[in-house]
Order: C-alpha cells, then structure tokens, then sequence
C-alpha cells in the first residue's frame, strides 16, 4: 500500500517537476492562437515595419514600428545610465566596500527591486517628470528620457546583484596572484578580475536589459504614450509593453486590434526568450 | 600620474556610482512615508472610495489584493515545492533537467505585461472565469512560481546531503527521507521564498490589468468569480485615470502598496537571518 502511495507521489512530483516546461509552452501558444490570427487580413511585413500605429481609425492601421523604435530608443537610454553605474557599483560592493557598509548597501539594492514598478511609475511622474521638464524647457515632461532614467533604476537591482556574483566567483587565487606581482588593488580589479568576470558581467547586463524591455507600469506611466515615430529623446515615445497595458482594456475580444495585442506579446516573449537564453549560455559559460 | 593615485581616483568613483543608486532609493522612500502618512487614517484603511475614488478610502482594494495574493499563493506554492522537490532530489544531470531550468529562467524572464495577454486569453476567455479573482490568482500564481521553485530548490538543496544517507541507512524510503529529514530542514528557505513570492504578487499591475482589476468597485467581492479592485492598479488608476485626486490620497495609497510589500520582505529577511543563526551544520 505504502509502495502504492510512494508511487503515485513520486509521478506527482515528477509532473510538478515539468510544470514550467508545460507553462512556457503554454504561454507562447496561447500568444501565437490569438497573435497569428492577424496575419489572416495583415501582412507579417506591414505589421512588424509599417510606420503607423492608428488602430481604431477605419481601415486600422497596425504597424508597430514606432513602438518598436520607442521601446528600443528607451531601452537604449536605460542601459547607457544603467551599465556603466551598475557594473561600478557591484565592483565597489564585491571589493573596495569595507565588510559593515557591504551588508548595507547590499539591502539597499535589494530594497530597490522590491518596490513595485507601479510605485515607481508614481514617484517618476510627480518628482521627475516635472524635473526633466524644467530643466529643458518643454511642453511636456512626459519624454522618453524621463522613462530611461526611471528604466535605469528598476535594471540596475539586476546588474549589480549579477554582476557581483560573477564577481565573487572569480577565484581568489586571481587577484592574488596579480597583487603579489605588485598590482594595486585596483589594478587587480581593472586587468584581471574585470576580464575573468566578463561573461557574467554580460549575463547580467543583458537579464538587466530583458528587465527594462519587459517592464510596463512605471513606463506607461512617464513615458508620455505617444505612438508615433521617435525623433528625439526629449518627445513623448510609446512602447511595445506600454501599448499591450493601455489598449487591451478597450480591444473588443476576437476583433483584429486584440490579436494586433497578441501579436505584440508574441514579439515581446521572442525577445525575452533570446535574451534570457542568452544571458543563461553566458552564465554556465563561467563554469 | 602614478598607480596609487588612479586607484583613489577610481574607487572614488565606484562609490559615487554605489551612492547614485543608493541615495535615490533612501529619497524614494522618505518620500512616500513623509508625504503620504498625512493621509493615513483608519477611515482610509477600512472605508470604500467615495467621489470618484477622490475621497473616502481604499478598503476595497486591500481586500482584494490580499484575496489575489492567497490566491496565487495556494495554486503556486503547492506546484513550485513539489518542482523543486523533484529538481533537488529526483532530477538526474540531463537533458530533460536542463530544458526544466531553461524554462524556468524564461518564465521568469517573461515580461508581466504578456502573463496579462496570456491570463487573458487562457482563463478569461478560453476557460470563461471572465474577469475575476480567479483568473487574476491564477496568473499570479504561474508568475511568481519561478521564484518559489529556484528559492525553495536552494533551500533543499542546502540541507547536507549526510543527512538522506542517515535516513536511508535507517530503513526509511525516499519518499518518507523528504518528508521527515529534507523538509523540516528546508522551511524557513522554502517560507522566505514564499514571502518574497507574496511580497512581488501584491506589487505587480500589468498581470492583473485585464484578468481580474476592476476600475471603481466600492464594494467587496463576494466570490472567486467577481472582479475586484487591488492596490497597485488603484494607485494606477487614481494618479494617471482619475484627474484632480487629492495629493494625500495618492501618497497614502503608494505607502500602503510599499508597506505592505516591504512589510514581506522584511519578514523574509528576518527569518533568513535567525535561520542562519540557528542553523545545525
């Protein structure tokens, strides 16, 4: 009986075990059934590089170039605030912060990724949306810059906890080595461990990335929502995730403008897919 | 310039760059507690919105948070402990194994916005729960189930491995070695997983937006099968939707959504840490 019972506990488990295989699976051919719909009435090309989004007008438009440039010209932004500081300060917190300051700064990071992207959102839009404004003289504060600057926030939990990890990984015989040949501690840092760390340093900029291009809420928020083709990094942008959040409220179930949606996930989870394969690659690279 | 020189000069700038994350998050929060404990009250915690969410309070949203958050929590921790079971103790180092922690580094890669597009079309309109707590928790659930299996998997994981020889060597089977050796030593990872689990359901919007959130429902969900309001999407809805809502009503519900979340993680911190204190080996 008892064997019975292990049996069937043991084929339980093992179902559990695959869950997330069967999950994944199902996520992206719930994505392609209402997405791949579209390409009844639109073309694959016209969709992915049409040069305007109006999906209510008669006869809709669906063409997500904008949004695309959109959510690349504000990725673009966040990374160029977030890689630099973020890789800088997990090389601080792994090896010049003494060991009490470590801990908190630590907390503080992680203190960082707990808020809600929501409360973000918030905080973005009532200190700096009217900052961003002020400073450059503009109509609206409500810009693609102001959402870089609020990406780069919510990437650099990511990076600089990666990054300090490949960091830490890096054997201790490394470092030294090269300080007994008379390097300095920063030298150390900057020839050797940088280099052996590298490929976790770019597992962790790029999951930092999948984060900014995934993210929704604090983008919708202060990023202005304008679809229309970027021109400048001082314009109101709209992005792929930013669409999907705003629209689908008022899409009418079964109609071309829910499946434009679906579709738009579809290229959102393509994305996320290559990025989190390929930072993976790089991480097991290390080992 | 010589080699000691530099090397001031660029742990100067380290710490600038550590203190350019650090100092913003210290603001973020000062912040919202300075700003938004004016507006807390008990009639803000236990009334419903009145005047257009412009005044009253945000009971209702409370309450259906916490609803999604057990919710997520009863459907994803269930599944998330018996697949890191199987990881720790089942799995062999093979293919099948590989694809497994591929995918669960890709779901929680997926961007929360498309779990919304997937709960959408999965529960609310193929399974027909329509908009409801239902279909919210469940979206939730898959969501956060990543973190549950990796944060229990190490739990697991960490517990020696000396101690399944004892148990087997006594005669006692696989199975009964997890249950009485593995897991007793494993909970207070598998709860600080658990917690963070919870703390991250109640923050997150974008899954909820079209599976479960209701825009103004002064009222509490009477079944699973009902919308509901919930706080991040309230805070959402009064500071982007709503034109003219009282500075203080905005703060106070940011500093709810923020207590309750870090509330979470503080006890997660607390019991990792008394944990490791007490650990035996």
């Amino acid at each position: 009986m008892r064997k019975i019972k292990e049996l069937i506990l043991e084929k339980l488990i093992f179902i559990c075990g695959i869950a997330s295989i069967f999950f994944v699976v199902l996520i992206f051919l719930f994505l392609l059934k209402e997405g791949f719909a579209l390409f009844k009435t639109v073309l694959p090309a016209d969709f992915l590089f049409g040069r305007k989004w109006y999906p209510i007008s008669e006869p809709a438009q669906l063409g997500i170039l904008p949004l695309i440039l959109g959510s690349l010209l504000v990725t673009f932004g966040a990374a160029l605030i977030s890689i630099p500081i973020g890789v800088a300060s997990a090389i601080y917190i792994a090896e010049v912060a003494p060991a009490k300051s470590k801990e908190i700064l630590k907390a503080g990071i992680e203190l960082l990724a707990a808020i809600p992207s929501v409360v973000l959102g918030f905080i973005g839009m009532v200190t700096l949306v009217p900052w961003v404004k002020k400073l450059f003289h503009l109509p609206t504060g409500l810009t693609a810059l102001s959402g870089s600057i609020m990406l780069a926030f919510m990437a650099m939990p990511t990076i600089v906890s990666i990054a300090e990890d490949a960091l830490y990984s890096v054997p201790k015989t490394y470092k030294e080595g090269a300080l007994a040949l008379g390097a300095t501690h920063w030298q150390a840092i900057w020839r050797v461990m940088l280099p052996a760390a590298s490929s976790g340093i770019l597992a962790a900029v790029m999951l930092g990335i999948g984060r900014v291009i995934g993210e929704t809420m604090a983008v919708m928020m202060i990023t202005g929502n304008a679809a229309v083709m970027p021109t400048s990094i001082l314009q109101p942008v709209r992005t792929l995730t930013a669409t999907i959040a705003a629209e689908m409220g008022e899409a009418v179930v079964g109609s071309e403008h829910y499946f434009a949606l679906f579709a738009i996930g579809i290229v959102l989870f393509v994305i996320s897919f290559a990025v989190n394969v390929g930072a993976d690659l790089f991480l097991h690279k290390k080992r | 310039m010589n080699s000691k020189k530099s090397q001031k000069i660029a742990f100067i700038f380290l710490l600038l760059a550590t203190l350019l994350i650090i100092v913003p998050v210290g603001l973020i929060i000062a912040i919202i507690i300075q700003k938004g404990l004016p507006g807390i009250s008990w009639e803000f915690l236990s009334d419903i919105p009145r005047k257009g969410m412009r005044a009253g309070g945000i009971f209702p949203a409370i309450v259906g948070t916490l609803y999604l958050v057990s919710g997520a929590i009863i459907f994803a921790l269930p599944i998330g402990l018996f697949s890191a079971i199987y990881l720790s103790e089942y799995a062999k180092d093979n293919f099948l194994t590989r694809i497994i922690k591929l995918a669960i580094v890709n779901l929680a890669g997926v961007p929360s916005v498309v779990y919304g597009l997937f709960g959408l079309a999965l529960f609310v309109v193929f399974f027909k729960f329509g908009a409801s707590i239902l279909s919210g928790s469940l979206t939730l659930g898959i969501m956060i189930l990543p973190l549950i299996i990796t944060a229990s998997r190490e739990a697991l994981e960490s517990v020696p491995y000396s101690f399944r020889e004892v148990s087997w060597s006594l005669g006692a089977s696989k199975w009964q070695t997890i249950r009485n050796i593995v897991l007793p030593n494993a909970i207070p990872g598998i709860l600080t997983g658990t917690i963070l689990g919870l703390g991250r359901a109640a923050g997150e919007t974008a899954p909820i937006l079209f599976t479960v959130a209701a825009f103004y429902l002064p009222q509490l969900p009477r079944s699973i099968f009902n919308q509901a309001m919930a706080l991040p999407y309230h805070l959402y809805v009064i500071s982007t939707q709503v034109p003219n809502v009282d500075e203080k009503i905005r703060y106070g519900t940011a500093l709810v959504l923020l207590t309750m979340v870090l509330f979470m993680n503080l006890i997660a911190v607390v019991i990792r840490y008394k944990f490791r204190k007490k650990k035996k080996w």
